[in-house]
């Protein structure tokens, strides 16, 4: 007996992503939901036009519950990093760049700098948002050096 | 019992063996620290009547209580936040005293966490630490990017404070090599009798690239430790030389959270720690020159310096340079973390370095500050902090 799959020609199997998937809470499902569709959003308050994160469901600023979803430009600076080296973090097979990302919209955003050899991340380094797959096919951002 | 205003003061304090391995409950540690520090005060723990811990102690109030003996519990709470929590149960068992509410407030922190579980590795119950009231709002932020360890939040949240001011991470070993200079002299510390040279530090291998080595960061230990706060007219009639409170505050400004602390304006200050100050110097009319020694948290070496600039002992970016010359020795303007801190004697979540302050200004610590009288101490766990008192 065979199957459609074993007469194929065997394909090299894609990695399985190892990453851990995000940890959703209800207020911030707006945003790994569209993170797994490849779209790096924000939230911005639908009175005031202020930008919040971490995401909440009352503006700061003017106490409104009107929350809007909206596109962020994905464009940012390392504002700082680290590599974590001991223990190494699960889900990595090299030690990741973490990195606080100041976005253009004035907020600022914990994430990874790929793309970047270790010794090549420098502070305010212009970035470019990309995304990566995690465990359970779900999609996270992470930023790249602009222009590469 | 009358509703007046009371001053209030420490009256006993205590512990157990700190170590990697207790071989005993939690709880069995929480009540062996407790009982000594009522022993220590000369109160019978039947009479204690407040009890305050942190939200991420493991002990019950109930179940310490009973082994306890406490015959009425008038008032009980924990501490949101972590370590941060530590100077504000202080600061809470002040209040309780001042408002008149109670006689006798027990406060405690016990844990097996090096032997039971350890903060310093990837997380296991992952869930488990990003609850409410952990102080920890952000940390699901951070795992999916393998940020997992407070090592790896506290880096990221140092990162910038250092690259502004071109802190080096050999500048943080003179604060490590000081710590374990004190922890070698005092037989309570794990590394007694084990002291570094920046050349160990140095060589200690990376946990957060390039900023935290080893020997940056706080041991993970298994102990307990009590205070034991009551009223400082009563305080004069017991066992022990009183230690006055005077003055405890918390300050947690807008945007600020434990640990995962990036959302703020400014990255390269500690407004929690400078809020605090701010209410504590107007709270107690006393300056930085005024403090003899300080207890300061050290879950990592950079924080050390935060704390000390936003309490005024140095101007912004000056830090290193100030422990570098010595400022945190003993013959120096600002002895600190006298027992070790957190990495040399042992990491109970800021509450040995606490006690240290007590020894000071009882005129007991192994390493005693002597050029000068004790007469004030700074606690401070970043979000709390508190000024003691000779009485
Ligand atoms: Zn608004």
């Amino acid at each position: 007996m065979s199957t459609p799959t074993d007469s194929a020609p065997a394909a090299p199997a894609a990695p399985k992503p190892t990453r851990i998937p995000p940890i959703v809470t209800l207020d911030a499902k707006f945003f790994w939901d569209a993170a797994d569709q490849e779209q790096f959003v924000g939230q911005k308050c639908g009175d005031c036009g202020l930008f919040t994160f971490p995401p909440r469901p009352m503006c700061p600023q003017c106490f409104s519950l009107n929350r809007q979803i909206v596109p962020l430009s994905g464009r940012g600076t390392v504002h700082g990093w680290t590599i974590p080296r001991h223990p190494a973090p699960f889900g990595f097979k090299e030690a990741p760049i973490v990195a606080v990302i100041q976005l253009e919209e004035g907020i600022r955003f914990v994430s990874n700098v790929v793309d970047c050899a270790h010794d090549e991340i420098r502070p305010d380094m212009p970035v470019v948002v990309t995304f990566e797959a995690t465990m359970n096919n779900h999609k996270v951002p992470v930023f790249k050096p602009a222009g590469k | 019992m009358a509703r007046k205003f009371t001053e209030a003061a420490i009256a006993g304090i205590g512990q157990t063996e700190f170590s990697k391995a207790s071989g005993r409950s939690e709880l069995q540690l929480a009540a062996e620290c407790a009982l000594a520090a009522c022993r220590d005060a000369g109160v019978n723990p039947h009479d204690i009547d407040g009890m305050i811990t942190f939200t991420i102690d493991n002990s019950d109030e109930i179940n310490l209580a009973r082994c306890l003996g406490v015959k009425d519990l008038a008032y009980t709470t924990r501490i949101p936040g972590g370590g941060a929590a530590a100077a504000a149960t202080i600061y809470q068992a002040m209040a309780a005293v001042n408002a008149g509410l109670c006689n006798n407030v027990l406060i405690w922190r016990a844990m097996n966490e090096r032997s039971q579980y350890r903060f310093g590795q990837n997380p296991q119950g992952q869930q488990m630490q990003y609850q409410s009231g952990n102080g920890t709002g952000s940390l699901l932020w951070c795992v999916p990017y393998g940020a997992m360890t407070p090592a790896s939040w506290g880096a990221l949240q140092a990162a910038r404070y250092m690259q502004k001011y071109g802190v080096t991470n050999r500048d943080l070993g003179y604060i490590s090599v000081q710590q374990r200079a004190y922890a070698a002299n005092n037989p309570a510390a794990w590394f007694y009798g084990k002291p570094i040279t920046l050349e160990d530090h140095q060589s200690s291998k990376w946990i957060q690239e390039p900023w935290l080595r080893l020997l940056d960061c706080c041991q993970e230990s298994d102990g307990g430790v009590a205070i034991l706060v009551t009223s400082l007219d009563r305080a004069r009639d017991l066992q022990q030389k009183p230690v006055h409170i005077l003055g405890a505050t918390q300050s947690i400004p807008y945007n600020v959270e434990v640990i995962s602390n990036y959302y703020h304006d400014d990255l390269t200050v500690m407004p929690e720690a400078q809020g605090v100050a701010k209410r504590l110097w107007a709270m107690t009319g006393l300056a930085p020159s005024d403090m003899q020694m300080a207890a300061i948290y050290d879950a990592f070496t950079p924080h050390v310096l935060l704390q000390l600039e936003a309490f005024g002992f140095c101007k912004p970016g000056e830090g290193k340079d100030f422990v570098k010359s010595g400022g945190m020795a003993l013959d120096g303007p600002l002895p600190t973390n006298t027992n070790g801190g957190l990495s040399g004697e042992a990491y109970i979540h800021g509450m040995n370095s606490m006690i240290e302050g007590v020894r000071q200004i009882r005129g007991t610590s192994h390493n005693q500050v002597t050029k000068k009288t004790v007469e004030h101490v700074l606690v401070s766990s970043g979000m709390a902090g508190a000024v003691l008192a000779r009485a």
